[in-house]
Formats: structure tokens, sequence, C-alpha cells
């Protein structure tokens, strides 16, 4: 299988990304960890004329803590760098272990969260748990800068928020008051399965009330949704069992999945229903976000 | 990384393998595994599926396991890279590749280079890995023959022999 032809170009500094973005238009693709494109491209299902990579922009690599704003992660992080991190270990495992769900170990190597996130393939592991964690995307063009939360990037499959000559340079996990967040998915096999269906929860207990709670629904619509019924089911209430399953069927009713090669319409509902209680449940009892 | 030297519609890319430097003038769209295959003749590094999903290209970039398939050539620049044939010591295989002898952990052999570079990456972070851990580490590497219970078995004896 051959890469079809393209010019390589490996700006220095994000501004030039973005130059070299709007000079060559459509013809243009972002080449970050490649384990994507490349493969979309040996398909023949891409022939961008002009790749321009972000392996010279170590600034977008960065996982650091800011205070007041969050833990900051650089696009160009890797799903191993995610899942290794000290940062995000202590503060936000559930990332880690959504990173961690991912491919397997080569891919997780060189494959990166912007990737993940800018591709906006419905399946993708890590935009249920980040929306979930009330993340915000910070995206760099030419001549403005603006961040928008990370519910608002996925447009469609494939379509997101990114205009022109933009690029995801980061994903800002704000300091929150959630107790408890998981990620829990449905693949085929353990290992380099995508979702069938995936669930993230967050929620914040305090003396056994549920205060605030995010319920996010992966592969079962066409961007990852919030499952906003569910959540209002158990808002404001004493935490119980019954709430629980109550929740899991709410938001199987309003996810919209489709027939695919991975799995009918009624299953993906099934497993939306089973990873929602089972997601809330870890979510609750472990103890850490 | 420094970026390769551009030469018309060539990169210069300068890269070491298994200790020794190596140059090579590629093209944009040439990957990492032709490269080493065709250039360098590393020919122990296999090409399967080319799409990332088999493993059998596996090798390590920087101590950390990479498919050679999906890395293109003229992103490997300054890069330090570890092929099978850079496991041998001075005539001496590694433990891990004795231990696939041993336990005949091979039945057609083509993806024993990749298993094997997953495996010592596993082993270099994680010198005494669980059953788990050790089939977590090859999760990315197909064997066609279905061989896995012999080549856990190997990798789990290399790694007693750690101790």
């Amino acid at each position: 299988m051959i890469v079809p032809e393209f010019e390589y170009l490996s700006p220095q500094s994000v501004q030039e990304a973005c130059a070299l973005l709007i000079q060559y238009g459509a013809n243009a693709k972002v080449l970050a960890g490649g384990s994507d494109l490349l493969v979309k491209m040996k398909d023949g299902l891409m022939k961008p004329a002009y790749l321009v990579s972000l392996k010279n922009l170590d600034s977008l690599k960065a996982i650091r803590y800011q205070k007041g704003a969050g833990v900051i992660i650089g696009a160009r992080a890797t799903h191993n760098e995610v899942m290794n991190n000290d940062i995000l270990q202590a503060k936000y495992r559930s990332v880690c272990e959504a990173a961690h769900s991912m491919a397997a170990d080569q891919i997780r190597n060189v494959g990166t969260i912007g990737g993940n996130l800018v591709n906006a393939v419905p399946s993708a592991d890590l935009p249920p748990i980040l929306i979930a964690l009330d993340s915000q995307a910070r995206i760099v063009g030419t001549s403005r800068e603006r961040t928008i939360p990370l519910e608002d990037f996925f447009l469609g499959p494939g379509k997101t928020a990114l205009e022109s000559g933009e690029i995801l340079a980061e994903i800002i996990i704000p300091d929150q008051s959630t107790t408890g967040s998981n990620y829990i998915k449905f693949g085929l096999r353990r290992a380099g399965a995508l979702a069938v269906a995936g669930v993230a929860s967050s929620i914040t207990v305090s003396d056994g009330t549920c205060q605030d709670v995010r319920i996010v629904l992966g592969a079962v619509a066409p961007t990852p949704m919030r499952a906003r019924q569910a959540e209002q089911v158990l808002r404001g209430k004493k935490i119980s069992q019954e709430l629980i399953d109550e929740a899991g069927r709410v938001a199987a009713v309003e996810s919209k999945p489709i027939n695919d090669i991975r799995g009918s319409i009624e299953y993906r509902r099934n497993l939306v229903n089973v990873l929602t209680k089972r997601s809330l449940k870890a979510a609750i009892e472990k103890g850490h976000v | 990384m420094v970026t390769a030297i551009k030469k018309g519609n060539l990169h210069v890319v300068r890269l070491v393998v298994n200790g020794e430097e190596h140059a090579a003038l590629v093209k944009s769209n040439t990957t990492l595994l032709d490269l080493l295959r065709e250039e360098f003749d590393y020919t122990g590094t296999k090409k399967g599926c080319e799409l990332g999903d088999c493993g059998a290209c596996t090798v390590l970039m920087d101590g950390k396991t990479i498919n050679s398939c999906l890395v293109l050539a003229v992103e490997a620049n300054g890069h330090a890279f570890t092929t099978i044939e850079g496991l041998e010591r001075n005539g001496k295989l590694d433990r891990l590749q004795e231990e696939f002898i041993n336990q005949a952990a091979v039945q057609c052999g083509y993806c024993s280079p990749g298993m094997i570079l997953s495996a010592k990456a596993l082993l270099v972070r994680n010198p005494h890995p669980s059953e788990r851990e050790v089939r977590e580490a090859i999760g990315g590497n197909l064997c066609r023959c279905t061989g896995y219970v012999r080549i856990v078995k190997a990798i789990l004896a290399a790694a007693e022999a750690n101790s």
C-alpha cells in the first residue's frame, strides 16, 4: 500500500501552520500522529496535496496545571502521554483510563488527543469523558484565538467547529467540584476495537444527593451527545439503585444509534442502558474523578 | 525535533538504527517501514496489513513501540530505532529471543519480530509483568497462526529470568 504523493510542510510555529492551512485550503491536511490520516490516504479516501506537520510544535505537547484555569492538555499529547501523565492521574484518572481503553500500545504512542477529537469519529473514546468533565477547546487561527465548550466542537461525523486556517491547540479541563467520573465502553474485543457504544459520566454527590451530573454517550449518535433527560432523572435527587436504573432506561431512549457492522439500533440502545448504569455506579462508588 | 533538510523533492533524513547512524534521501510519502526494509535492509521488520492493525512492522522509536507502516520516514529524522536485528548483543540473543525458541513460541514466524519488540518495550518499563499485562502489551500484535499461549509463556519466562 502506498501513501499517495504529497508535499511535506513542517512549520516552526502555530502561526506559520495556520498560515499554510489558509494558503493551501482544502488541498492541505494537518498531520499530527498520522495513525488515522495515513490509513485514510493509503485507503485512497483522502488525497491531500500538502501535509502540514505539527511535529515541530512542542508547545502543543505539554500537559500542565494552571491555577484558575485547570488542567491544560496540548493537542499533540499522545494517548500514552495522557494515560501516564501524573497530573491527570491525580486529578482526572478517568481520562487516563479512557486513553488506555483505546487501540494498542503502538497506536497510543503516536496517536494524539487532538487527532482523536478533530477526526470527529462518533465512536471516539476521549470526547465523552472530556465533555462529561466540562472541557473546553482552545482553537488558534492566524488572526484570532477562541475557546469553546468541547460539547459544541462536534458538528457531525468528521465535522467540527474548526474553520479554515484554525488548529485545535489545547483541551482545558476546568477545576470542578465533581466527586466522581467514569468512562466505560463496549467493544467487540478488548484490544484494538472501536466502541459499539461508550458512556461517560461525571457526578457531584454530597450527603447521598446528586448535586450535579453529566452523562455523555459515544457511538450512538452522529456526535458525542449529552443524555440530558437521563441527567434530569438524577439531578437534585437522593441517589438510589432505582434512580440509576431509571437513568439508564431514559438514556437508552434518548440515544440515536444507527445500524452498522458493529451493532444494531436495538443492541446499541440496550448497551446504552447497561453502560449508563455501570458508568454512574462506578462514578459514584470509585471515589475519584 | 530537527526538520529534515529538503533537496528538491527529497528529504535528507538522519536516524539511528540499532545504535548505528544512518542517512538517506527519502520521498515525502516513504514510510519508515519501507526505509528500514528497502534502504537499510533491516528485513526482520515485517510488512503485514500496512494499516496499523497487525503489528508485524513494530519497531521501537526512542524505546516506545510504533507501527513503522504508519510513520513517515521524513518524520523519523533525529530519532533512534530498534529493530529485531538490534536485540542481539555480541552474538548473544536477547533473553526474549531465547525464550521464544525454548518455548517453541513460533509457528510461521511472521509476527515474531513485532511480538518480541512489544515484549521488549514491556519488560523495560515493567520487568515483572502479570500475564494480563503481557497479553495487553501484545494487544497490537496479531499472530495469524493464533499461537498466543506459547508467546505469552515465552514472555513470562523471559520476565522470570529477570529476577
